[in-house]
């Protein structure tokens, strides 16, 4: 059964499986692509600022899947009728951040060749982002599930989702690029303790969020 | 669900002084029924008069105001929302709750609301009736013993009022329980009525 969901999320969410699931990936590389255009073509400024800018590109290219993460299932009753078949909001949400995050993460990471080419960073730099990514993708799934979640019944939720999401994501942006300029494991160690913590609450966030949101 | 009854085995269904909110008001309080095998219960009301309310306070996914609700056997819920992702062929939606309620043979369904010819038509390009009649297969693949009905009718051309009516009195002949929420007349046998208004708060 927990299968079958994950397939079923999996199969909407993954780029190029659902409508618009690889725009973040898509954007991710964009802005890799534009940086070098906008600031020349100095490989001394790109290869110091340019792990910073893969940063926040990973980033705002979180906020992108957030739309349709929760609000459309809960608007077609798709967690009423998995409720009724003893499916707990709890355990949809944890399938849900798992599919959230394989369609997104290790995407992105993958992405992080190309873009690392493009700002023409360092192999030691290239390193410490993958590293870096690997453990804050899954703290910025966790987040935006859980921003999806709450904001999935207010009308202008989609906007209001990207504005949440920036300031929850600080720490995990400054530890994660930090770890740039220290190269140091306790810095990513650190990235990957948030990611844990969120991915650990989020389930239980969201899905009491969703039950909020049937009361409402 | 809150609560279960002392004979376990049979299902049942029922309402002890429920009193539902929306927002902040009382729609209804002091509602009582039970519903036992081969029941069936038409709830009718005005719009707005808490007929989906009292649907989704017994499917349990709202919280009773004050009473409480009490099952015995598995729920089904059939109301406006279909459920059914709109990207994706009906026949291939269908199929994902068909895995998840390990059912192997859905063919019955499809023919019994006649969807045989629309599986590869994607849910968004389907009306309103045909989207109905999706819903209603999907319900009977699961052949639970309670069917909860939010409007089953609404959008219906009159073949397919005949069809679902059929369904329903074929459901409570095989013991099944049915609490339909309806504006509509439904010809069911042996069909007894609760007008919600006699308890509006």
């Amino acid at each position: 059964m927990i299968a079958t969901l994950l397939k079923r999320d999996l199969a909407k969410f993954f780029p190029f499986a659902g409508s618009g699931a690889a725009l973040p990936l898509i954007f991710f590389l964009a802005v890799a692509m534009l940086y070098p255009f906008a600031v020349g073509p100095d490989a001394n400024l790109l290869g110091r600022t340019g792990g910073g800018v893969v940063w926040i590109a990973a980033l705002l290219a979180a906020i992108l899947p957030l739309d349709g993460l929760v609000a459309r299932d809960i608007e077609h009753g798709v967690f009423d009728q998995l409720k009724l078949r003893g499916v707990a909001e709890e355990m949809s949400m944890a399938v849900r951040l798992l599919a959230h995050w394989l369609s997104f993460g290790p995407p992105l990471i993958l992405a992080t060749f190309p873009a690392a080419a493009l700002l023409q960073l360092e192999v030691e730099t290239l390193h410490l982002l993958l590293l870096g990514l690997l453990a804050g993708t899954p703290g910025l799934a966790a987040i935006g599930l859980i921003i999806a979640a709450l904001t999935a019944s207010l009308r202008a939720g989609a906007a209001l989702s990207g504005l949440l999401l920036i300031p929850l994501a600080l720490p995990i942006l400054i530890f994660g690029a930090g770890a740039l300029a220290r190269s140091d494991d306790a810095t990513l160690g650190f990235v990957a303790a948030i990611s844990l913590l969120l991915v650990a609450i989020a389930p239980f966030a969201a899905g009491a969020a969703i039950r909020a949101a049937r009361e409402g | 669900m809150q609560g279960s009854s002392p004979s376990s085995g049979a299902a049942h269904l029922s309402a002890n002084d429920l009193a539902c909110r929306r927002g902040d008001r009382v729609l209804f309080r002091n509602l009582n029924f039970a519903l036992a095998p081969g029941e069936a219960l038409h709830v009718t009301g005005a719009n707005g008069s808490g007929k989906t309310t009292l649907i989704r306070a017994m499917a349990g996914l709202l919280s009773p105001f004050a009473g409480s609700v009490a099952s015995e056997g598995t729920i089904g819920l059939l109301d406006e929302r279909i459920s059914l992702d709109p990207d994706l062929p009906l026949g291939k939606a269908l199929a994902f709750w068909e895995q998840m309620d390990g059912c192997n043979d859905p063919s019955g369904a499809l023919k019994a609301l006649g969807l045989q010819a629309l599986l590869d038509v994607p849910v968004r390009y389907l009306s309103t009736g045909q989207r109905k009649r999706a819903a209603m297969a999907s319900l009977l693949n699961r052949a639970v013993p309670i069917w909860l009905l939010d409007e089953p009718l609404s959008g219906l051309d009159a073949a397919a009022i005949a069809q679902v009516t059929a369904l329903i009195q074929l459901h409570i002949g095989g013991g099944g329980i049915a609490l339909i929420a309806s504006h509509q007349t439904l010809a069911i046998d042996g069909l007894q009525t609760l007008a919600i208004e006699e308890f509006a708060a």
